[in-house]
């Protein structure tokens, strides 16, 4: 088991807050959401190496109008829960997470963008072109699974 | 036209959005998870090759979740093109053909180039640039942001984080320099 201290320390932007413990099964709801998920990331074609070409040379409206959607659908959600108290399914209060401004957000962001333009696919689509078939795509998943290993490697001396 | 004709056609912006949007409170209440995608890659990294770095000691165990949430979409990713593909080509805006086509693309029928994704590509310049070096960016360059189009620019804005707001404008830079200065010379190699 860790220590208490250790597991404080770490900062994920997508942890698991719940506190009561879930066992493998209980994963299973994770699965079912994340294939409805792959589904309209493919029904879509938000996969699509094209769509994203056509939002960087701002010729479609499409990914800008999926973005912009899902945020104000994710706002007003979140603010539902604040204003109400939402509890989830175990009664637990949601927990959010500020975040805290970092030097990262900038040249990670930037070094992202390039990738994203090269690749059509941010880490999520990755996983559904290989479910669809590309199966190329399994060398850019290892290769970014590389890169977020080489990040932890020289963490401490990047400008964070 | 029946429902599965109807599910079979591209879905509009307005549907995917939404949908997509749903999943930040559908995660929140069926069990307290922050919707976030590229954190998945690190707990791959926590699990198979932690190296004794301290970035990679942490229960992963308990982040499972994350992972079973990118399996799902490996197999919604399967059952969307097997059973309910659109038979028709991609339709891309006519003017972004003509820039691809510049740059000598030419197969304009799946969703994915096959000039660029296929196979044969995996042992040459063009799969070392266009699979191994972005995506050694897209790994790297989420983890130094803290996170990718779903933590920072759906998660951390529906939150109103002023820092997903930063990051989210970076991803967009990064894009727009790397699609109209990068990849022109970059398909000057091929």
């Amino acid at each position: 088991m860790k220590s208490t201290l250790e597991q404080e320390e770490f900062v994920c932007e997508a942890p698991n807050t719940m506190k009561k413990s879930e066992t493998g099964l209980a994963n299973l709801k994770y699965l079912v959401v994340g294939i409805l998920f792959g589904i309209v990331f493919v029904k879509a074609e938000i996969i699509s190496w094209f769509r994203i070409q056509e939002m960087f040379r701002l010729q479609s409206f499409h990914m800008y109008g999926v973005i912009g959607s899902a945020v104000v659908v994710g706002m007003v959600s979140v603010f539902l829960i604040k204003k109400f108290n939402i509890k989830t399914l175990a009664g637990e209060q949601v927990v959010f997470h500020p975040k805290k401004f970092q030097k990262g957000q900038i040249y990670g962001g930037l070094l992202f963008g390039i990738g994203w333009a090269i690749t059509g696919a941010c880490p999520g689509p990755l996983f559904a072109q290989i479910g669809s078939g590309f199966v190329a795509v399994i060398i850019t998943l290892l290769s970014a699974i590389a890169g977020t290993w080489t990040y932890g490697y020289l963490k401490d001396k990047l400008p964070n | 036209m029946d429902l599965l004709e109807l599910i079979k056609q591209p879905w509009p912006w307005y549907m995917a959005g939404p949908l997509i949007g749903l999943t930040v409170p559908t995660l929140l209440l069926i069990g307290n998870k922050s919707f976030g995608i590229s954190s998945s890659l690190r707990h791959i990294c926590a699990a198979c090759i932690p190296a004794d770095l301290p970035f990679f000691k942490y229960d992963w165990k308990k982040e499972a979740w994350n992972l079973f949430f990118v399996l799902g979409i490996a197999i919604g990713g399967f059952l969307a093109t097997n059973f309910l593909k659109n038979p028709e080509p991609i339709a891309i805006a006519s003017s972004t053909v003509t820039a691809l086509q510049a740059l000598g693309i030419q197969d304009f029928e799946g969703l994915m180039p096959a000039d660029i994704f296929s196979l044969d590509n995996i042992f040459t310049l063009k799969g070392l640039i266009f699979f191994v070096l972005g995506g050694f960016l897209v790994g790297f360059g989420t983890r130094w942001a803290g996170g990718c189009t779903s933590g920072h620019a759906i998660m951390g804005i529906s939150n109103l984080q002023i820092p997903s707001v930063i990051a989210t404008c970076c991803f967009m830079v990064g894009g727009f320099a790397s699609t109209h200065l990068l990849l022109p010379l970059i398909f000057k190699l091929f």
